[in-house]
């Protein structure tokens, strides 16, 4: 496959498959990690934003007179500064540093303050006057796409990106088809409530005309090219730094304005500039995960083999571009899967609303799809008389499955996901049996890892790694991957001590700085141990292949019979014949020099032509099936997750502990949005709740008993058998949720999130079970405005 | 108008100017480099900034540094000593209670706090006294299971040794 090694090695293991801690992690139990507003420069000013009052206006008057003369303040900019818009890939751009001429949501940034301290910089801002001529304001996607004067930018019906695949004849197979369900739900608008707020510095020099940014974001290197193209510095006189990241979740894997601001600022005043978001900015700025409406009919022959998919989406784009268009792909590259459908047709739209820009959020498409598809799942078995558990079963994809969009999956322990859950709660005993106000609920997903064509569709390397291994400083990988807190800085550790058999504190990383570490897609789509994991292994072996040449030389004995481990060269066949590993480098520097290795990784490009074939393909997909028990207050419609069951194939865990902690952080996401979080603006579009107080996010007391396991499995198309398990586990919380919900009072409830009131309405609206069930259904999402 | 304050702070005295509406948490931050102590809200809500006043947890976001005149002030950088974790620390490193590491310090602090008051408490009252923390990454179980292991003497000061990622 594509020059990758399938054979399935030899599993034992010196380091991966072991759960050592985090290799940053005494740094962060102590506080020394530095994240980005942590840190301090000389000469350092800071910055501060006037925010938007309103959700849509034209801007009439920006007077910063006053402002410019408060003591202390060096420069105030408008968005006149730089007008140029950006988007994630210059996909329609549309965003800019600050409002031009129009603002189109609430907190969009009118003008920023540079000043000797955030405080003047604070008051300051007070003193900028702007006037504003409101306009109507829309903030459904419903109402917006009808508008045909009312324009939020200059495209029709307020239309963003529209998307259409058709693959096979889903009417034909509709109509043969022995039962077809059909139902509308609504997936809420979510923050991704990372602990820290967007941060970012800029530092001009005005001597060399080059700027380091520092920044917490996920992909450094495009950070770097949306800087070039915004504010028109080259590419290669931008140096981006990325500290510790507080949380990234998808929502800092595009530029902030903060980092355009502080950049101009910067450039300006030939000095440092800081901008930290407060809480409230930040959820301004949101790129948190897309309302989506979803309308999904499915075939199923009586057997219970799936015959179709239709679905038709629309998705909630707020103000801006950012990662839209790829988002309403994914939508439909996430419905091929995890189930063996042939028939799958897709119409899709995204439409803009005077609404903070949602963006790309951890399985971001995957939430709205499992949601939908999961449900119906459900509501299908019910039909066909088929136990949820088995009606997946029957339906679950295997590996060398191909989908009829030729995404082929090269690996799957899918069905091991649900025979897991199953058997370790008992579903099959307990589903439609548990008392009245109790139930279970099964939902199941995927998420691709290591594709991500859309930020560069070409054949350059999508990872590369460089090492260098000598006495001086150990074995030093160079590598473009940003750790956000998933751990990928100690899985690559775990991945060049393996290669090489030395312990992980002779491995140093570096990362996370463009002038160190060569171009890397960024930690985004499940990438960072497929794709990074690649890079480093191959450069670790190219590394490793040159010092056995020089102990194999000194030993007399062929390079292929030698193997590295225990920070000894041996022979395979007797290891009593032997070098030091550290002896070997010793010898190779001494006779030719530092040892250095390269390696990179490109996944196979995608096949076909079909549109939007560049978003879904992907060298490998990570699977999960969940269960949730819950209890419903059958007083208030109050859902409690009493007990969560998870099961993930993420083929072999590089680091089993890390795999747990992204599984429960996952599962913890998606409980949020399942039970408790949306962002809700008034009918002006103010966010009613930018803050933590009011937007809820999972406590401790909101979490269930977990019950996670992973699968054994090993995926041979990776390196050391590792794919994605930091998306796949959110996708379908809400429909598990759902589904017990379901089974536990015979309401279907199609809306997140699973708010007592829903519950309690819907339960009012048909009193108990066992009856002909007929499904209920309570959704707002045709409510003129949400929330309010 | 700003006045002088002596704080006492990780054990040091500090002679501070401040102005009155100054937080401890922006005096810690920014007046004393002591950035350990993260801010995630400024209001309250997120635990991110939880320090120990006289042996109890709270936030320093909401606590102005010019009440804390005379009061022992532990921070994140006072747990450790000479290279040697606090058990919650060392627990919370070796249980994979760490991600990001942002809402780190503010729990860490937060369980210090929790067992001082209640040296032995059971799950739920764990739960209870974490619960001002919000942390986005772990789902909570592993820094649960950390603080269990305390309790249950797995880190008890005479077994907790220097720590290096082996």
């Amino acid at each position: 496959m594509d020059g990758i090694d399938t054979e399935m090695p030899n599993r034992d293991f010196a380091v991966v498959g072991k759960s050592i801690p985090r290799v940053e992690g005494f740094d962060k139990v102590t506080g020394r990690a530095d994240f980005t507003d942590d840190i301090d420069l000389h000469g350092m000013v800071y910055a501060k934003v006037y925010c938007s009052p309103v959700a849509h206006g034209k801007i009439k008057k920006v007077d910063i007179s006053k402002a410019e003369k408060y003591p202390g303040v060096l420069a105030v900019i408008t968005g006149e500064e730089c007008t140029k818009p950006y988007s994630v890939n210059d996909l329609l751009p549309t965003e800019t540093a600050l409002a031009v001429d129009k603002v189109r949501y609430f907190g969009e940034g009118i003008a920023a303050v540079a000043a000797i301290n955030e405080q003047i910089a604070a008051e300051a801002v007070e003193l900028i006057e702007v006037e504003i001529e409101e306009l109507p304001v829309v903030v459904t996607a419903q109402e917006s796409e009808q508008q045909t004067d009312n324009l939020i930018h200059d495209f029709p019906n307020n239309t963003n990106h529209t998307a259409e695949q058709i693959f096979g004849d889903v009417d034909d197979a509709l109509a043969q088809a022995d039962v077809v369900v059909e139902e509308t739900f609504y997936t809420s608008m979510v923050n991704g409530g990372f602990l820290e707020p967007q941060s970012a510095v800029a530092d001009y020099d005005p001597g060399k005309k080059k700027i380091t940014v520092y920044n917490c974001n996920q992909l450094p290197h495009m950070l770097q090219h949306t800087v070039s193209k915004t504010i028109g510095i080259p590419v290669d006189d931008i140096r981006v730094i990325i500290p510790n990241v507080g949380g990234g979740f998808g929502g800092k894997s595009e530029a902030t304005p903060s980092v355009l601001i502080t950049c101009l600022l910067s450039r300006k005043l030939s000095r440092p500039v800081k901008l930290t978001y407060g809480r409230d900015e930040s959820i301004y700025q949101n790129k948190g995960r897309h309302g989506c409406h979803l309308t999904l009919k499915l075939g199923f022959n009586k057997d219970g083999a799936i015959q179709a998919l239709d679905l038709n989406v629309l998705l909630d784009g707020g103000a801006h571009s950012g990662w839209g268009f790829v988002v309403l792909w994914f939508v439909a590259a996430l419905t091929h899967l995890p189930y063996t459908v042939r028939n799958i047709r897709y119409n899709g739209r995204r439409v803009y609303t005077n609404k903070p820009t949602p963006g790309a959020q951890r399985s971001f498409g995957g939430v709205q799809a499992r949601t939908a598809v999961e449900s119906c799942f459900d509501m299908a078995a019910e039909k066909l008389g088929i136990n949820p558990y088995e009606l997946r079963m029957i339906n679950a994809v295997e590996t060398g499955y191909k989908c009829p969009s030729v995404v082929e999956v090269r690996h799957a322990e899918f069905k091991k996901c649900l025979t897991s859950v199953a058997e370790r709660s008992d579903f099959v005993n307990k589903h439609g049996k548990l008392p009245y106000g109790k139930g279970i609920g099964l939902a199941a997903g995927h998420y691709s890892s290591g594709g991500a064509f859309l930020l560069y569709n070409s054949s350059r390397a999508h990872s590369t790694a460089n090492i260098r291994v000598d006495t001086e400083a150990g074995a030093t990988v160079f590598c473009g991957v940003t750790d956000i807190g998933q751990g990928s800085t100690t899985v690559m550790t775990q991945i060049a001590a393996e290669v090489f058999g030395i312990p992980v504190r002779k491995v140093n990383f570096v990362c996370q700085d463009t002038l160190l570490a060569p171009m890397d897609n960024g930690t985004m789509d499940s990438r960072a141990t497929y794709g990074a994991g690649h890079a480093v292994k191959n450069a670790a072996i190219d590394a490793k292949q040159k010092l056995l040449e020089v102990a194999g030389a000194h030993l007399g004995i062929r390079v292929e019979q030698l193997e590295c481990k225990d920070e000894r060269i041996y022979s395979i066949y007797d290891d009593n014949r032997f070098i030091g590993f550290w002896d070997a480098v010793t010898m190779y520097q001494d006779v030719i020099g530092t040892c250095f290795g390269t390696g990179d990784y490109t996944p196979p490009q995608p096949r076909g032509d079909y549109p939007g074939k560049i978003i879904g393909p992907s060298p490998a997909f990570g699977f999960t099936a969940q269960i949730a028990e819950v209890e419903i207050d059958l007083q208030t419609g109050q859902v409690k997750v009493e007990k969560y069951y998870e099961a993930t194939d993420c083929g072999q865990a590089v680091n089993p502990a890390s795999v747990e902690g992204q599984v429960e952080g996952g599962v913890a996401m998606g409980l949020g949005q399942a039970l408790i979080e949306e962002i809700v603006v008034d009918r002006n579009g103010k966010v009613l709740n930018p803050n933590f107080h009011d937007y809820k996010i999972p406590t401790t007391m909101d979490m269930p008993e977990m019950d996670s396991e992973i699968v054994d499995a090993y995926d041979p198309t990776s390196a050391y058998g590792g794919k994605e398990v930091g998306e796949a586990p959110t996708g379908p919380v809400c429909a598990a949720i759902m589904n017990a919900v379901y089974d536990a009072v015979g309401v279907r409830i199609t809306e997140v999130p699973v708010t007592p009131e829903k519950v309690f309405r819907a339960m009012k609206g048909q009193h108990s079970r066992g009856l002909e069930l007929e499904t209920t259904t309570i959704g707002f999402a045709n409510a003129k405005y949400r929330g309010v | 108008m700003q006045q002088v304050v002596q704080l006492n702070i990780n054990g040091s005295p500090y002679e501070i100017m401040v102005a009155p509406n100054d937080t401890l948490a922006d005096v810690v931050r920014r007046k004393l480099g002591l950035t350990g102590t993260k801010l995630g809200c400024e209001q309250g809500d997120c635990g991110a900034c939880t320090v120990l006043i006289d042996d109890k947890s709270q936030l320093s976001c909401l606590t102005l540094a010019i009440a804390c005149e005379g009061k022992d002030i532990r921070t994140i950088e006072g747990l450790e000593s000479n290279g040697t974790l606090d058990p919650i620390q060392q627990a919370i490193l070796e249980k994979n209670g760490v991600q990001c590491g942002f809402c780190t310090p503010g729990v860490i602090m937060s369980a210090k706090g929790l067992l001082n008051d209640n040296p032995q408490p059971t799950r739920e009252e764990i739960k209870v006294g974490l619960s001002g923390n919000l942390c986005r990454c772990t789902g909570y179980e592993k820094i649960i299971e950390a603080v269990e292991a305390v309790v249950d003497g797995e880190y008890s000061d005479d077994k907790v040794s220097q720590v290096g990622a082996e």
